[in-house]
């Protein structure tokens, strides 16, 4: 019955406090915003702030838990197919006389058995990589939409359904406050219970933790529930910014998501990283492609950098870890 | 005594369940083909079965490199941006330089393929990016670079000079170039992964790494030129793509990737490194290209299609897993007798 525990923090000093890899973010950060404002005279102001990021913050509520996927050492590419998937059975739900209420919680409810299908696929066949379930329930997900809708879009939606996309709440965005508290309670989530504890043993050793009495399976489960909710969350906001869905909607989600989380300081081999990497990242990617936004560069030339900001930060971050510990790659 | 029996009955059992998957697809090739004979009597002839041998050329040149990268637990998700780009790519020079010998053009699409496998390789290879990651990423930016060479527009069939087009109508022995060329790359591959050290090298790396490099076997260099070689054949399949549409756009080959890996998986490349033969590649990638011939013959809605791909994918993975654990099973069990 001792009361000694074991030290999880290490003593605080000045040069770890400034090294580290969210300072960087921070410097990348105010880059982008003095680049940005040379760019165009009217973009410093407390608007910019406020209004821009409901244009990029749909795709953030995925950020969240696949900072909990990578930190597992899992991937999860599946979730653009599944905002697909649920907001086309939203849209459909709706115009086929279900009560819009309904139909949100019918999206909510579809997104999260699509990412609690991916858990039960993972835990199941633990042989699998998750790389590979996730790329076949992609495809079915994303199929299923195609075969719901075909190739037409689906839309009518009332009138307070635009509020969640484009309302204000006290001169704040809903999607901004709504962002913020989910980001809040994930952050709880990770840094302040057992579970995000356990995360962070799984994702260095899964075996360990297994016979260290975690229920890995359970906590696997929990983490692709939540990605499925969350990617509800983004459907809901995404449709009623557009107003309307088609099957094709949310392409390329998945990249760009993953790119953030990679880009905030999760590292990929799982264990390593802390939930306010990748809510930075979300806003430096965000006012980034708004910059360029400004200058008139193609949506062609923003998938390039995109592409080439995750294999950059995933390589700096690889030989960060590198010159810590020599790793042994699976 | 009978213990022996019960022995090599036993060993017969474990056998058959190897040879089970090449023997199990090959009856189901022929079951399927069947079925969709009796729905669709334009299936078994001559000049269908040609077409389909045409289109599932190109998707089974990509799934010999497609074998190699899963050989070594690996994957590649972006070589239908690589065959838009290197495709692309050729038919601007041809368009530019309508004189152009159709083999230089081949030729060009292999090296800028051989180039992006490269990139993947050594990011792979050198800096334990994660296969699926680099992918990903390099089959954005290869993307967004079809874009932007092409600036958005097509090259059309008038564009293109008529050796190049020759590439995918022209016929050798009475026979397509394309299948031609499909049946010379997979001879060469199972020389090559059956026959020479650098195959085999490749099965070591995928069915345990470390054993492979504590045993000598340059690790990082075979896990490189893997996805190199997979560029190359993607590379070397865009150009056969483009001559045989007679169109070149951005947007060509988008997910195509998923064609290959479910053809992939069907043919028994088992995703976890190490295991599958050229023989299941063979049958599984003719099998995926009766499925897609087969389904429009048979009235299935196109929009059916991703569906019905991502539920083959999903199966074919899950199956190889049951069989391979029963595999285990058996092979516990002989040991304990």
């Amino acid at each position: 019955m001792t009361e000694r525990t074991i030290r999880t923090e290490r003593p605080w000093s000045w040069k770890r406090f400034f090294f580290q890899w969210e300072w960087l973010l921070v410097i990348i950060f105010i880059l982008i915003h003095v680049v940005n404002s040379t760019l165009s005279p009217y973009y410093l102001n407390i608007n910019t702030f406020i209004r821009t990021p409901q244009s990029f913050l749909d795709k953030a509520f995925i950020v969240l838990p696949m900072t909990f996927v990578i930190l597992l050492g899992n991937i999860d590419v599946s979730v653009g197919s599944t905002v697909a998937l649920s907001s086309v059975i939203m849209a459909v739900a709706y115009n086929a006389g279900l009560p819009m209420p309904l139909a949100i919680v019918l999206c909510l409810a579809v997104s999260t058995a699509c990412g609690l299908f991916n858990g039960i696929l993972m835990v199941k066949y633990k042989e699998l990589s998750a790389a590979i379930i996730t790329i076949s329930t992609m495809t079915i997900y994303r199929g299923f939409a195609y075969v719901i809708l075909e190739d037409q879009a689906s839309g009518g939606f009332p009138e307070w359904f635009s509020f969640l996309g484009w309302g204000n709440i006290a001169g704040f965005p809903v999607m901004l406050i709504v962002f913020t508290v989910c980001a809040f309670l994930f952050w709880i989530l990770l840094h302040k219970t057992t579970f995000g504890r356990s995360l962070y043993g799984m994702g260095n050793s899964m075996n360990a933790c297994r016979y260290s009495g975690i229920r890995t399976d359970r906590v696997i489960l929990i983490v692709s529930l939540l990605t499925g909710l969350m990617a509800g969350f983004t459907a809901l906001f995404l449709t009623s910014r557009m107003g309307s869905t088609r099957p094709n909607v949310a392409q390329g989600y998945e990249l760009e998501v993953i790119a953030m989380v990679v880009l905030g300081g999760v590292s990929t081999s799982g264990g390593k990283g802390r939930i306010i990497g990748p809510i930075l990242a979300v806003f430096i990617v965000g006012f980034l492609s708004y910059g360029l936004g400004l200058v008139n560069i193609s949506a062609q030339v923003l998938l390039i950098i995109i592409g080439a900001l995750l294999i950059v930060s995933v390589t700096v971050l690889n030989v960060r870890i590198r010159k810590r510990k020599k790793k042994i790659p699976a | 005594m009978q213990n022996k029996q019960m022995q090599s009955k036993l060993k017969s059992l474990f056998s058959s369940t190897e040879n089970f998957r090449e023997l199990g697809l090959f009856f189901f090739i022929v079951l399927i083909s069947l079925i969709i004979q009796m729905r669709n009597q334009t299936f078994l002839t001559l000049s269908n079965i040609n077409t389909l041998l045409i289109n599932g050329s190109i998707l089974s040149i990509l799934a010999v490199g497609m074998m190699m990268v899963l050989l070594t637990r690996g994957i590649d998700l972006s070589i239908g941006s690589t065959i838009a780009f290197s495709g692309m790519v050729s038919a601007l020079t041809v368009s530019a330089y309508p004189s152009i010998h159709p083999l230089v053009s081949l030729l060009e699409g292999t090296l800028i393929g051989l180039g992006i496998g490269l990139i993947i390789g050594i990011l792979v290879s050198r800096f334990n990016v994660l296969p699926i990651i680099a992918s990903l990423g390099m089959m954005n930016v290869v993307r967004g670079m079809t874009f932007v060479v092409s600036g958005g527009r097509w090259v059309s069939a008038y564009q293109m000079s008529d050796g190049f087009k020759k590439i995918a109508t022209g016929t050798f022995l009475g026979v397509n170039n394309l299948i031609v060329i499909a049946v010379v790359i997979y001879i060469a591959f199972y020389y090559f992964i059956n026959h020479t050290r650098t195959g085999r090298q490749i099965y070591a790396v995928g069915s345990n790494p470390d054993a492979a490099e504590i045993s000598g076997i340059p690790k990082k260099r075979i896990i490189c030129l893997v996805y190199v070689l997979m560029g190359a054949l993607a590379g070397l399949a865009g150009v056969l793509w483009v001559a045989r549409y007679a169109s070149a756009q951005g947007d060509t080959a988008v997910g195509y990737e998923l064609n290959v890996i479910a053809a992939t998986v069907l043919g028994g490349i088992s995703l976890s490194g190490g295991s599958g033969k050229v023989s299941g590649l063979a049958l599984g990638a003719i099998l995926f290209a009766i499925l897609n011939n087969a389904l429009p013959l048979i009235n299935v809605s196109p929009f059916w299609q991703q569906a019905i791909q991502g539920l083959v994918i999903l199966t074919a993975v899950v199956v190889n897993v049951i069989v391979k654990r029963r595999n285990e099973y058996t092979a516990l069990v002989r040991r304990n007798i």
